[in-house]
Order: C-alpha cells, then sequence, then structure tokens
C-alpha cells in the first residue's frame, strides 16, 4: 500500500487549465448557439417522469411537479438535456477509449472501505444528489457552472453553498477517500 | 447575431442534434481531464487533488469572460441568453443537500455519466441513486411545493444582487480564481508529500 505507482502506470489526463479552458470554450459555443448552458440532471428528471408517466399516467397526471413536465404532443424524453446526456455519455466512451481506460466493470474506492461499503455511499450520495438538484434547480453543470458563467446570483449561490458543504463535512466522510 | 437557435438563424430541426454533438464535446472533456474518477474529484476536498477546482474555477471564467466579449462585440445578446432564476432559501438548501451528497457518493450527475461509460460499477450505482432521490422529490413534491417556490428573486444577475457591474464582478471573479490556482497549488504539493498514491 505505501509502494508509490510507478508514474507510467498513472492513468494520463490532460493537463486541467487545458481542460478548463476547453470546457469554458465549449459552455461560451453552447450559449452562442442555444441560448443556454450545460446540463446534466435534467436527463434523469426526464427519465423519472417518462417511468412515472408510462406505469402509472393518472399518478404522473396529479403530481403537480411531474405534470409540468408532461406535454400531449412528445414524450419528457424529447428533450434537449436528455440528447445531451447521451451525448455526454457517448463522449465519455471516446476519450476512455482514446486513453485507455476503459476495462472490465469495477468498482473504485478507498483500500480502507469494503466494495458494499462503497456502493452504499455512492447509492446515498446519489439520492442526495437527486433531491438536492432539484430544490437548487440544476447541479454542478446546470446551476453551478452555467449558472454562474451566466452571471446568475443564484447559480453562484448553488457553487458557493455546495462546494462549501463539501468543505464542511468533508472531515467526516474522510474513512471513504483517504 | 447569437444565440442562433433561438434568433431562428439555425433551424429548430437541429436542435436536438446539436445538443448531441455539445454533449459528445462535454463528455470527453470531463473524461479526458479525470472527472470518471471519484478518487480525483473528491481530492478537492481533501487537498491532494484540486484538478475540479482547476477545471471548473477556468471554465467559468472562460465563459464568463466569453459572455461579455461577446455581448460587446454585438455578436451576442446577452439579454437573450437563460438566466437560471433565484429562489434563494430552496437553492441553498439544494446545494446543501448536493454538497453532502458529492462527498458521500463522489460523483456529481455529469461525471457519474462518463464514468458508466468506462465500467464504474460504483458510478452506476449513484446514477441510480440520482433516480430514486428525483423520484422521491416528486413524489413529496406536494408537502414542500411552497417552499419550492418561496424566496423568489426572478432572473438578478450577480451585479445585480452586488450592486455592481457584471464586468466589475466578472474582474473580481477572475482574480479569486488567480489566486485559488496558486493557494491550492502550494497546499496540494504539501498534502501530496504526505499522501500516499492512490489507485485509480
Amino acid at each position: 500500500m505505501n509502494q508509490i505507482i510507478n508514474s507510467s502506470d498513472r492513468p494520463r489526463y490532460i493537463n486541467p487549465y487545458f481542460g478548463g479552458v476547453l470546457l469554458g470554450l465549449l459552455l461560451l459555443l453552447t450559449f452562442y448557439i442555444t441560448g443556454r448552458g450545460l446540463g446534466a440532471s435534467g436527463a434523469i428528471k426526464s427519465a423519472v417522469v417518462t417511468t412515472v408517466d408510462k406505469v402509472a399516467p393518472q399518478h404522473a397526471e396529479s403530481n403537480t411537479y411531474m405534470k409540468s413536465f408532461i406535454s400531449d404532443d412528445h414524450s419528457p424524453m424529447y428533450n434537449w438535456l436528455v440528447f445531451e446526456s447521451f451525448g455526454v455519455f457517448i463522449g465519455g466512451l471516446l476519450s476512455g477509449a482514446l486513453f485507455g481506460r476503459i476495462k472490465k466493470l469495477r468498482i473504485e474506492k478507498s483500500p480502507k472501505i469494503s466494495n458494499k461499503t462503497r456502493l452504499i455511499a455512492a447509492g446515498i450520495g446519489g439520492v442526495l444528489f437527486g433531491i438536492g438538484s432539484q430544490f437548487g434547480r440544476g447541479c454542478s453543470s446546470g446551476a453551478a457552472l452555467a449558472g454562474t458563467a451566466s452571471l446568475s446570483f443564484g447559480g453562484l449561490v448553488v457553487m458557493l453553498f455546495m462546494f462549501g458543504t463539501g468543505y464542511a463535512v468533508a472531515y467526516f466522510f474522510r474513512k471513504l477517500w483517504i | 447575431m447569437g444565440p442562433l437557435i433561438p434568433q431562428g438563424i439555425i433551424p429548430m430541426g437541429w436542435d436536438f442534434v446539436i445538443a448531441l454533438l455539445i454533449g459528445i464535446a462535454f463528455g470527453f472533456i470531463l473524461e479526458a481531464s479525470g472527472f470518471s474518477s471519484s478518487r480525483n474529484i473528491t481530492g478537492v476536498f481533501y487537498g491532494y487533488n484540486f484538478v475540479v477546482l482547476r477545471v471548473f474555477f477556468t471554465a467559468v471564467v472562460v465563459a464568463m469572460i466569453g459572455l461579455q466579449y461577446f455581448d460587446y462585440f454585438g455578436w451576442l445578446d446577452l439579454n437573450q441568453i437563460y438566466v437560471l432564476p433565484t429562489f434563494l432559501s430552496p437553492m441553498i438548501v439544494g446545494a446543501v443537500i448536493m454538497g453532502v451528497g458529492f462527498i458521500i457518493g463522489g460523483f456529481c450527475p455529469g461525471t457519474s455519466y462518463t464514468a458508466i461509460a468506462i465500467g464504474k460499477i460504483d458510478a452506476m450505482v449513484f446514477t441510480g441513486g440520482l433516480f430514486l432521490g428525483i423520484f422521491l422529490f416528486s413524489e413529496f413534491f406536494p408537502f414542500f411545493e411552497q417552499f419550492y417556490y418561496s424566496d423568489n428573486m426572478g432572473n438578478i444577475t450577480i451585479g445585480e444582487f452586488l450592486g455592481i457591474s457584471n464586468l466589475m464582478f466578472t474582474m473580481i471573479f477572475t482574480a479569486i480564481a488567480v489566486i485559488a490556482f496558486y493557494v491550492t497549488w502550494l497546499i496540494e504539493k504539501r498534502v501530496r508529500k504526505n499522501h500516499e498514491e492512490y489507485k485509480f
């Protein structure tokens, strides 16, 4: 465990500032073309609404939140963020293939915890992120990144409180990571 | 003059094709920067890897300055850009919940999609959790509907809230970002000295 991994075994990532410039330019281009920024959690919301609408249409119609995303002309999946998020998956696949990071199914975790602990934590984290992104009107992409870049006050608030909370509680969950 | 699709310069029919292409570029950049690894991401909270801060702040600064220049050159009408509305208290609560989810789960939604692409089971579980979380939110929505719509400040910009021009804020934010890059570089050097390499 104390063994330092040979630097040639380390995954090759692009320079973070270069990645940041690329991401910033992409965000700028997205605003220029579509008038809106990037997003991610919205696609899952569409998937939730579509699933409930298929399984229990009356239930979906009676829910004031889900109802607002249901339209008679098309499925909730017929949505910009759904196509974009599908693209995010493909983009990850392309980059993973290019840099040789696509490997067999695996779990990434701290050596101090078991696979089970990691998966439970990942599930709980996902649930919390799902709930939080609805109150926050977006997640790290739509609210914190695109919101702040387009000078939305709410976007800045989400960014500050999300990362601020992360730092505030990091100590209690350190075993999960270090 | 942009934005191109809302102005009808690019027909609406191209909307989803463009969405897919933009998504591919987005996913590629996230994965190539190292965001398909939860231990890379959470490094920002423990000081051993500040890649999140570097990529995120650089991207915000580039896009923020770019938008102002595009507006100045008359290429883009900033009044037609979507400014996320502010519902102050619910957004603070949402961000706090997301912050806890971030530390426990190690991903945010966009990064989890790219991690699934390279075969991370924990990312699949995280995305399943997202689905469940949004479902629970929708189911219990009537209980907090009033809170959800409270504190509506409309499409207020940062400059409007602070009482300074948005250009001034852009300059301040850029300065903060540059300082943060330097300070976190110092912290990272110190932490890594006492830290074992971690496997990805």
